[in-house]
């Protein structure tokens, strides 16, 4: 899988796993950084939203594949992004004939504390 | 009205960090709402089939824009943090042309602003996206 130029400006590695969507990894730089010593919003959600299409575009490959569209995103940030490495999952929650709804939630240290989440909502155009 | 100096925050601001790797410029602004200008630039494209950028640029432009008219609006720098935004995307950016987004603060409480916005490529009246988020005020007593 080849990620578009926008997830190589955030420097976004592929992180495989067995039998589910990868993850996404953003480490910290100067080009994603926001106020002094925190990870910039925008780049957060660019992470997160990037997250979704991976694990969509892999639940998607499992049908035949397909195109999407992004029809609208609503990002909640709970905590500032330090000065580490940070991860993103994207969870599809429905896969149906032309609309996805796909969550994706982004941490550093703890999964189970997340600095950012965001629920997407996708158009799919299907291949066949 | 103001003690925040737009013009001289933006000239070393958006010059760093994210702001600054995607070539995001100050435009007009007024009382209350800020535009910035975001260059179209093959290294933020999404598809690259199509040549449109990603969204999250986008959403980038729309969360500076709006946090610039807060600190418009309330006439100075304070620290604050994004709580949520929304973003519509009404359309697909139009390749090789520039994304202005323009970002109003509608109203500060004494812990949270709220914000709208919108997203064009040359005609205000065709936007791409359209926007609503609010900010938590970290100055604010507790």
């Amino acid at each position: 899988m080849t990620l578009p130029p926008y997830a190589q400006l955030l420097g976004l590695t592929i992180e495989p796993r067995d039998g589910e969507a990868p993850l996404l990894v953003m480490p910290f730089a100067d080009s994603v950084l926001g106020r002094p010593g925190f990870l910039h919003g925008g780049a957060i959600a660019g992470l997160l939203e990037m997250a979704a299409i991976v694990a969509l575009d892999y639940a998607l490959a499992d049908e035949g594949g397909g195109r999407i569209k992004p029809v609208n995103v609503t990002v909640d940030f709970m905590r500032g992004g330090r000065d580490k490495p940070t991860l993103a999952e994207g969870i599809v929650t429905r896969l149906g004939t032309r609309v996805a709804n796909v969550e994706a939630v982004a941490w550093q240290d703890d999964r189970t504390k997340p600095i950012a989440s965001a629920r997407m909502n996708y158009l799919i155009v299907r291949d066949s | 009205m103001t003690g925040f100096d737009i013009d001289r925050f933006c000239a070393f601001a958006l010059k760093l960090g994210h702001g600054g790797a995607l070539g995001i410029a100050l435009g007009s602004h007024g009382p209350e709402w800020v535009e910035l200008t975001l260059p179209y630039d093959s290294r933020l494209v999404g598809d690259p089939a199509s040549g449109v950028l990603a969204s999250g640029p986008i959403v980038a432009l729309m969360d500076m824009a709006a946090s610039l008219a807060v600190w418009q609006r309330r006439g100075a720098f304070h620290p604050q943090a994004t709580l949520d935004l929304r973003v519509d995307y009404l359309r697909p950016a139009t390749p090789h042309r520039a994304v202005i987004g323009r970002g109003e603060c509608v109203r500060v409480t004494r812990n949270i602003a709220f914000v709208r916005g919108t997203a064009h490529d040359g005609d205000p009246a065709d936007p791409v996206a359209t926007v609503a988020g609010t900010f938590m005020l970290l100055d604010a007593a507790a």
